[in-house]
């Protein structure tokens, strides 16, 4: 701890040229232009390298597994370089007390200088008794951690909006890191989230010491700024109304738009169809599922994933707003139908006494 | 101009055939009546287009996506209807404080008791049919109305809904004053639900307007159909409308 990034290159062996490639990687992976990357070469000479104490609550580890996968090796392996992992249950050597206290040392010793990011969601039911870590609740481990952090970053969808855990019942009343922390946090959803852009969002605090733009959800505006529909490359099967109509058709064989299958791509803000996954190799529209748009709040509710509209509540999962409509639209005709027939009973009476009443008037 | 005066046959004859003196009433101003018709043709491009974009139909006449674009002009018809449908709406909320009477705002909300008591005699004249004759009304009857108030109230939904969605697609400043509505509704797809909920409203809506703009018709025989295009109704007014002549167009 206290080195700069460079310092511990250097004691690694890595040549200055090794260094300035990551750099230029750290620099186009914050969406930064050429020309800064003289800047996060200084930032990366001087600066001391930033503590991250990583918190895991409600979750599956999956956004860590993904985090670990970034595609550009040196900047994969430069990012566990970068930062200074002062805490993570899944990553760190120590254990039991020796944890806890890297814990507490890294808060009293860099207070407002740490980064924290946080997996997973934190219930609140009964005093959050459903999520303990070391005799706290996440809840209380939560409030004490972010108190002094200089950025929080909320890695995946339960971090983010509650993910799974929140999903209907909500047995333990489980909620986004925002709703309990009163700082601003970077929402980076998904499940799990792209591993080069956790990396790019890491790499945009460091290099600039700020947060990066974020949108109305607390989302990186670069990141999630788009939706997977709009970069999608089988966009133009959509605007063709060229469609598959089920997996195994011939339209999925020449791999028109997904939309039938109740792809969530028009509705949903991430990079997939950008940045790709595994370095780069596919996505999911890509290898020919639909998207089930897991970087969204609530999508766990959204179901079933493999039609275009959610299900209508209490009509059961293949019911849609379409079989409630159809229903009402049927009973409306039905009225019509009885209406006009009893008029068409009651017409010649009914006709003669409005008449009738015209005559009385006049 | 607009008492003519008009001699109806009583065709039932239950009167021995005595004509009763109807009068020509100029009801539905000409921006009521462009209103409307342009209002129905706008809704019925939304509720079609609206239907196929939540289930687009199997169309291929081509193999590759660059021959055709039919789900994308079926879009665009869908957002550049809209459009119309939106301001033509925001026209006519003008036209309800400088209309004539039958086209004022008041006739939609019913403050008044005499209004409450025109639906429940509507209710029990035209929808239960078990009374046989009430008082007939010029312009909306009360119930009417009433219904069209929440028209009104849907009309505002679809398009909050609609242009939340369409946002995502768009830079122009208009669509964007919607975008805090995904938030509010919990996600794009939910808006898309309810948006699409409410399609069948208006499908509801023009069996019943339609029909019942008939059976008004045909029960009465004032002209209730030909009025939403010509203006003029019939009516006995000298004694319906004691507040005087109708407003000249």
């Amino acid at each position: 701890m206290g080195d700069s990034i460079w310092q511990s290159m250097q004691q690694k062996g890595y040549s200055r040229r090794e260094f300035m490639q990551l750099c230029s990687a750290a620099a186009a992976a914050a969406g930064l232009s050429k020309s800064a990357v003289g800047q996060v070469a200084s930032a990366f000479e001087k600066k001391a390298k930033p503590p991250v104490v990583w918190l895991h609550y409600q979750e599956c580890t999956g956004c860590s597994e993904s985090f670990i996968r970034a595609s550009h090796p040196v900047v994969a392996d430069a990012l566990l370089d970068v930062i200074s992992l002062n805490y993570s249950e899944t990553l760190m050597a120590p254990s039991g007390f020796q944890a806890e206290k890297s814990l507490s040392d890294t808060i009293a010793n860099n207070k407002g200088k740490y980064i924290l990011v946080v997996e997973g969601a934190v219930p609140t039911k009964d005093g959050g008794v459903y999520c303990m870590v070391a005799g706290k609740s996440a809840l209380q481990s939560l409030k004490t951690v972010a108190k002094d952090a200089a950025a929080i970053i909320a890695w995946g969808s339960c971090a983010s909006f509650g993910g799974v855990q929140a999903a209907k019942p909500n047995p333990t009343e489980a909620v986004a890191i925002s709703k309990i922390v009163d700082k601003p946090v970077i929402n980076v959803p998904g499940c799990p989230p792209i591993a080069d852009v956790m990396m790019s969002v890491v790499t945009h605090i460091l290099v600039l010491g700020q947060l990066p733009a974020l949108d109305s959800q607390g989302r990186p505006k670069e990141f999630y700024g788009r939706r997977v529909h709009d970069t999608c490359y089988r966009r133009p099967n959509y605007d063709a109304g060229l469609f598959v109509e089920s997996f195994d058709d011939e339209n999925a064989r020449k791999g028109y738009c997904l939309y039938k299958l109740g792809c969530r791509g028009p509705v949903t803000y991430n990079a997939c169809s950008v940045t790709r996954w595994n370095e780069g190799t596919s996505n999911p529209i890509q290898s020919g599922h639909p998207c089930i748009g897991c970087s969204e709040d609530g999508f766990w509710d959204n179901e079933p994933f493999y039609q275009h509209l959610a299900s209508f509540p209490g009509f059961g999962i293949e019911s849609t707003a379409d079989t409630l409509g159809t229903a009402v639209g049927v009973a409306t005709v039905a009225g019509v139908a009885a209406h006009a027939v009893l008029t068409t009973i009651r017409k010649r009476s009914v006709i003669a006494e409005v008449h009738a009443e015209d005559h009385k008037e006049s | 101009m607009s008492t003519l005066k008009t001699g109806v046959t009583n065709v039932m004859g239950a009167n021995g055939g005595t004509p009763v003196e109807y009068q020509r009433v100029y009801v539905w101003e000409l921006p009521v009546r462009v209103y409307h018709w342009i209002n129905a043709l706008a809704l019925v491009l939304l509720c079609v287009t609206g239907f196929l974009i939540g289930h687009p139909v199997r169309i291929a006449y081509a193999q590759e996506a660059y021959q055709q674009y039919w789900f994308g002009w079926v879009r665009f018809i869908h957002f550049a209807a809209a459009y119309v449908y939106v301001f033509n709406f925001v026209y006519r909320l003008y036209w309800a404080f400088v209309g004539n009477k039958y086209a004022t705002w008041n006739n939609f909300l019913p403050l008044t008791k005499k209004q409450w008591q025109e639906i429940a005699d509507i209710i029990m004249v035209d929808v239960l049919q078990v009374k046989k004759h009430g008082e007939i009304a010029t312009g909306h009857n009360a119930l009417a109305a009433f219904s069209y108030f929440f028209t009104f109230v849907v009309f505002c939904f679809q398009t909050v809904t609609g242009f939340a969605l369409y946002s995502s697609m768009s830079d122009s400043w208009f669509p964007r004053l919607f975008t805090w509505i995904v938030p509010l509704m919990g996600g794009e797809l939910a808006v898309r639900f309810w948006h699409h909920l409410f399609i069948w409203f208006f499908v509801f809506f023009v069996i019943v307007h339609v029909y019942l703009s008939f059976y008004h018709d045909y029960i009465e025989g004032r002209g209730e159909v030909s009025v939403i295009v010509s203006g003029w109704k019939f009516g006995k007014f000298d004694k319906v409308e004691s507040d005087g002549e109708p407003r000249k167009q």
